[in-house]
């Protein structure tokens, strides 16, 4: 729980405090609003007819049955929507990577969308689409990342030549001189599957056309920066032309819920037929062609090190499996460069990466953006160099983590972290475990005949976001602003509200913001209301994502409330008659210092700047509302030519220690303890980033032991429901002790820092720390996820160990 | 062939609601969409997630699972009609806000469905009772940490309603 | 993900269910809890055009409890096994397997004659069924009542021996006279998830240990569930220990032939037969009550 005794706190009166959350009042009652409740007067429903086919040509489309059947209003092809539309296009330059909502000509992938059926029900749009008949030319299809690099290889976007929609190979540092220089060297393939964090809502759509304002009004379960922009774009409307409504609640996202191809079908849909559209996803359209599968990748690594253990340089090579079209996906290989070398002193990193295409689902962002599977690389990479050199790993790392006192410390890549002090952490969560009890169970149980092993993982969680990654994958793109902002008003009756400009799904918002302004106001925060406003009247954002929200939400809310309180000691001080330095601020209400019966409340303040001009400072705008719009911290430079940048503001940093068993005849493993240090500075609600990081650490289970989304060769889905693709219970996710430190970040307000991603990011890295640690003895290791108990039983097996066989 | 509709008569949080469904309309679909009780979930349509749990006669059940003509004279409570009253929340509802037991919100009320009869059948739980207990409904947002806290917070001797109408909280949209 | 349109019929009477089904054939079908049927019409697998609601019918959910057997109606619900201590008491191996089938929303609903008409080959109760060789009573308008043995009744994954125009209505679980020790055990992926294998074994054993009677099986190893009464006959006169187990584990899995799926390939599964049909063995001749503890 909260450090009490950490002095960053005992400055706060609401920032750390235990809080019920402004929002779970309506969500306990049912009374959320989900975009799935919003009813709009004739509301029409889509169903999609999916390409069966990994790689085809559309011969034909015959929607004749489909039309006749009552109930139905529309049959929509790519041919038609397409013409009238713009593409989405990748975050990299590859122009003729366009993708649109419905197929035309080819389909790319098994799930694709061919066509769309509107209907009275939804119930009835399955019906006509059914009586939909599309004929087929199937083509060849790639599905192995590796086969796809080929020349030779079937191309999922011929006109862009080849399959590698991007790469490069950065070198910072000099590589080769210190490989050559180490006294040894090893190398390794890990493998992160395709999984996702999967939210329990689908992706859901409703757009609402109005003729006579010509306003397309969208209400929508989206977690994606730019959205309003890019629909209007693709919509051929103007940018004020759309208004997506934030207040709706999202249903969970971590990433995953960017979902423009489906509001550019509805959006089109709605202006079309001139009644309000819903798309609501259902589970197999959303698994399967819902395009929101995460990183998919192959790793190759060298690490170079001396024989005591100093690691010297890594070469990375990471190839993404992207599948058929890119949104941001490739960027996920862009953001881990601000955090390559992991909490780790490593001088000098080679990174080759390559984001490639296949026949399959479209990835999407996913949580951690690329930091987690990367993080999985670069642990397991330490974990064998301890045993390759017969150290102790929890030693290894402490002999090569960046020192407390290093800080701000200047990666090889370009970024600077801010702070940190990861043995401090390391060490909290070892000895809440406590390990000395972790090493005497792991004894016990491999005296009862089980395997068993201790995991740890020591991993960064860049936070605060940047658009840094974007310039430095695509050149051509020169963007270095990444903004958020706060409105705050105080009304005629004293209470106070403020507005956000984008949606949250779950990360607590109203009650991020509430305690920020309450503490500046110096106000309960529980007075203080908190809207989303819609993208026609919301100032700047850029979403909830990288982690960044405690720090430029917080960071522009405590902006505008500072403004405000700056005007209210200035009236005060106009109407005291002294200067505003005399005076002290206090809960509202304003007084001479000197004199404290001389003062002026809260009320007082608030009826002169709303009713008595008279009264106000020369030149001073009557009422009391102030906005705040500011650019991420450290952020604002472009690339330098060898690709160095600085990618995030703010570095949190986890460490997971875990005890796992292995029963040697199932290969089924079994988590029995489960601590997890943790920094992101300051805390605003410590109640929920404790929430997101055992969040976090569930969805890292998942990833290491269950989740994958499989293709068979023929590049159909094969685990495309909630059957076959297995989200962890509360019977597999073990109960987690977080421990918390604290190193303020000098970059912000409070010192916070971001953490919407801890858990996931040095989770899976954990897992399989404890996995090998447990396999090492009978002479097995498994480098690829998940790791179900198939797998472990083939590495048994293989390895000789007798019960396996 | 004829598809007819069927009039049914279910008792929804107390109240006899006569409707007249398709037969293929799921309870979920009907509590949602014919009685606008929107607090009820559709997560995965298949049975697995429990998002869409409700209190059937009492007891548990996936309401995706079934048919709202199967229902014909039976009750139903929903997350909607867990509350004692309009305006106060349950003891179980108070302690999820208390614990700090969800965040997006989507799985909650099929989790609070679980939860209540649980403790209606079991009033002091064991945490591996609890996990059992929940082990239908999925959550991605908690990993069920404070969701367990939640539920031994609200069976602990002499456990109260902590929360009032906060002051300026409640309703925050719109 | 809505299902295709289907007239609904609830049934007022069993013969008035015989009726329709005989009128309908394999248009129509029986659902009771439907947590096996109504995910598969969600998905449009299956398609029914008349469903005949069996759910309330106060004579398919009798249940009779004598000294030598259970009659169980087909409708009696899965949570009455799990909650009745008399069922308990006459049936351990069933409520054995009842813990494992699915989570309690699944069991609140689901129903024993469901699971068994279901025949997924993974699942609990029609394992249970096959070990005891309950007997299984249908009934059809044109041919009445007819019994098939559950080792009989299960022809192939999601296929059983039930016609197009017949209802099951009971299950008739043998009761054995003594003292008996159960044991059932499964390996899932996930808690609740269907078996990758499971095992389930019903012994009864003189005072000296010695084996006098058993029952065995193994189910997600091939495409029914798979009981052994010839293996089992070899058992009796024996002292059951870890190697007697397994090596009656490993033959009987010999004469399986699993399936392959992602989680599990047919190797794979094979080799956790043996482990669990080994444990459930030793289990089972390790526990030997008079009265079946009530398992936690």
């Amino acid at each position: 729980m909260v450090d009490p005794k950490h002095p960053a706190y005992k400055a706060f009166k609401y920032i750390g405090r235990s809080r019920r959350a402004v929002e779970h009042r309506r969500f306990v009652t049912g009374q959320g609003h989900y975009a799935a409740d919003v009813v709009q007067p004739g509301l029409l429903h889509v169903a999609i007819v999916a390409s069966p086919y990994a790689s085809a040509r559309i011969l034909s489309i015959d929607s004749s049955a489909a039309l006749a059947l009552p109930g139905v209003h529309a049959v929509l092809t790519g041919e038609e929507l397409n013409s009238a539309i713009s593409p989405m296009l990748p975050g990299v330059d590859a122009p003729k990577v366009a993708r649109y909502p419905l197929a035309q000509g080819v389909v790319r992938y098994a799930g694709e969308w061919v066509v769309a059926v509107v209907a009275e029900s939804r119930a009835l749009a399955e019906d006509a689409s059914e009586l939909v008949c599309i004929e087929y030319e199937q083509t060849p299809h790639a599905v192995d990342p590796e086969a796809a690099m080929a020349p030779d290889a079937p191309q999922v976007h011929p006109a862009h030549g080849g399959n590698i929609i991007w790469h490069r190979k950065f070198t910072w540092g000099p590589v080769d001189e210190h490989f050559a220089a180490a006294e040894h060297q090893l190398s390794y393939r890990v493998r992160w599957a395709r999984s996702s964090t999967v939210p329990i809502e689908t992706f859901v759509a409703t757009c609402s056309w109005n003729d006579a304002t010509q306003i397309l009004d969208v209400w929508a379960s989206i977690q994606m920066p730019k959205y309003p922009d890019l629909l209007a774009k693709c919509l051929h409307l103007p940018g004020n032309g759309v208004r997506v409504h934030y207040d709706v609640d999202v249903g969970g996202s971590y990433g995953v819920k960017r979902g423009l191809k489906h509001t550019i079908l509805v959006g089109f849909l709605a202006r079309k037929l001139g009644r309000p559209v819903r798309f609501l996803e259902d589970r197999l359209e959303n698994m399967r062609g819902g395009d929101m599968q995460g990183p998919d990748r192959i790793f190759d690594v060298s690490f170079a090190f001396d024989g005591d253990g100093t690691v010297r340089s890594m070469r990375m090579r990471a190839i993404d499996d992207i599948g058929a079209y890119a949104g941001r996906s490739p960027l996920q290989l862009g953001k881990p460069v601000g955090a390559i070398v992991g909490p780790y002193r490593i001088a000098s990193v080679e990174y080759d990466a390559y984001s490639v295409m296949t026949n399959k689902t479209p990835q999407e962002a996913v949580r951690g953006f690329g930091q987690a599977p990367t993080n999985y690389a670069i642990e397991t990479g330490i974990d064998r160099i301890a045993r390759y050199l017969g150290m102790d790993p929890i030693e290894l790392r402490r002999k090569n983590l960046i020192d407390k006192d290093s800080f701000p410390y200047l990666i090889p890549s370009g970024t600077y972290y801010d702070s940190g002090d990861y043995e401090a952490v390391m060490d909290k969560a070892l000895a809440a475990a406590p390990y000395g009890d972790l090493l005497k169970q792991r004894e016990t149980l491999r005296a009862q005949g089980l395997l068993a092993g201790i995991g740890v993982s020591t991993c960064l969680e860049p936070s605060g976001g940047n658009s840094a990654f974007e310039p430095l994958f695509n050149p051509k793109n020169e963007t270095t602003t990444w903004m958020d902002s706060c409105l705050i008003r105080i009304d005629l009756n004293g209470a106070v509200t403020a507005l956000m400009g984008t949606s949250t799904a779950g990360q607590a918002h109203e009650t991020l913001v509430s305690t920020v302004v309450g503490e500046v106001l110096q106000r309960e925060p529980d007075s203080i209301r908190v809207l989303h406003a819609d993208s026609l009247n919301s100032l700047p954002s850029n979403s909830p994502v990288g982690s960044r929200m405690a720090i430029m939400l917080g960071g522009a809310a405590a902006g505008a409330a500072k403004i405000l309180r700056d005007k209210l000691l200035t009236i005060a001080a106009h109407n005291l008659e002294v200067a505003k330095d005399a005076l002290t601020y206090e809960d509202g209400s304003v007084y001479l210092q000197s004199n404290p019966a001389r003062r002026m409340s809260w009320d007082a303040l608030v009826e002169i700047a709303h009713r008595k001009y008279h009264c106000m400072p020369e030149g001073m705008e009557p009422g009391l509302q102030e906005k705040f719009c500011w650019e991420v911290p450290s952020g604002g430079k472009m690339p330098t030519e060898d690709g160095r940048v600085q990618m995030y503001p703010c570095h949190s940093f986890e460490s997971h220690v875990v005890l796992a068993s292995i029963d040697q005849q199932t290969g089924k493993t079994h988590l029995h303890r489960y601590v997890v240090g943790h920094d992101c500075g300051v805390m605003i609600s410590p109640d929920v980033v404790h929430g997101m990081t055992y969040g976090g650490v569930a969805h890292g289970l998942g990833a290491a032991l269950l989740e994958k989304f499989a293709f068979s060769e023929e590049g159909q889905l094969l685990s495309g429901t909630f059957m076959d693709y297995l989200l962890p219970s509360a019977q597999e996710v073990p109960s987690i002790t977080i421990v918390d430190h604290c190193t303020p970040s000098p970059l912000t307000e409070f010192g916070q820092k971001g953490s919407g991603e801890a858990g996931y990011l040095g989770g899976p890295a954990a897992i399989a720390s404890a996995i090998n640690d447990a396999l090492a003895p009978v002479g097995a290791n498994i480098d690829e996820l998940p790791m179900t108990p198939q797998a472990v039983w083939r590495a048994l097996r293989a390895a000789g160990v007798k019960e396996a066989q | 062939m004829s598809f007819s509709p069927v009039n049914v008569e279910i008792k929804v949080n107390g109240v006899i609601q006569p409707r007249t469904v398709e037969p293929r309309t799921t309870l979920v679909d009907f509590l949602r969409d014919h009685l606008g009780l929107t607090g009820t979930h559709v997560g995965c349509e298949h049975g697995i997630c429990g998002a869409c749990s409700v209190l059937l006669d009492g007891e548990p059940v996936r309401s995706c699972c079934m048919f709202a003509v199967q229902a014909d004279g039976m009750s139903v409570t929903t997350v909607e009609g867990l509350a004692p009253q309009r305006g106060c929340l349950s003891k179980m509802q108070d302690a999820f806000c208390e614990t700090h037991a969800l965040q997006c919100g989507y799985c909650t009320p099929g989790m609070l469905i679980a939860c209540h009869a649980l403790v209606e059948r079991t009033p002091q739980p064991t945490e591996a009772q609890i996990r059992d207990a929940i082990g239908g409904n999925l959550c991605r947002c908690t990993g069920y940490q404070q969701i367990v806290d939640a539920v031994k917070l609200a069976t602990s001797p002499g456990y109260e309603v902590k929360s009032a109408q906060a002051k300026g909280s409640g309703v925050a949209h719109g | 993900m809505k299902a295709a349109p289907f007239e609904y019929i609830r049934a007022e009477s069993l013969e008035h269910v015989l009726e329709r089904l005989s009128q309908h054939g394999m248009d129509a079908k029986a659902i009771a809890g439907g947590q096996s049927l109504v995910p598969m019409m969600a998905m449009r697998l299956a398609r029914p055009t008349v469903l005949l609601d069996i759910y309330r019918l106060p004579e398919l959910r009798q249940v009779n409890i004598e000294p030598d057997r259970v009659r169980m109606g087909a409708t009696t619900r899965q949570r009455a096994i799990e909650y009745e201590i008399d069922l308990h008491k006459a049936l351990p191996l069933v409520r054995d397997a009842v813990r494992w089938v699915g989570h309690i929303q699944t069991r609140n609903r689901g129903t024993v004659g469901g699971s068994l008409v279901h025949a997924d080959p993974s699942a609990e109760l029609p394992l249970a069924a096959t070990v005891l060789n309950a007997t299984l009573r249908l009934r059809s308008q044109a041919d009445g009542e007819r019994q098939i043995p559950a080792q009989e009744f299960f022809l192939g994954p999601m296929f059983t021996a039930t016609a197009e125009t017949e209802c099951l209505v009971e299950i008739e679980w043998p009761v054995w006279q003594g003292a008996v020790a159960t044991a059932f055990e499964e390996t899932a992926m996930r808690h609740g998830d269907f078996a990758m294998a499971s095992a389930a074994c019903q012994l009864q054993l003189d005072e000296d240990g010695i084996c006098r009677r058993a029952a065995f099986g193994v189910g997600g190893v091939d495409g029914t569930p798979r009981a052994f009464p010839e293996l089992a006959r070899q058992l009796v006169g024996q002292r059951i220990d870890e190697s007697v187990a397994r090596e009656i584990a490993q033959i009987a899995l010999q004469q399986t032939e699993p399936g392959s799926d992602l989680h599990a390939d047919a190797d794979y599964r094979r080799h956790l037969g043996v482990v669990m049909l080994t444990r459930v063995l030793l289990k089972a001749a390790q526990s030997h009550h008079s009265a079946p503890a009530l398992q936690h």
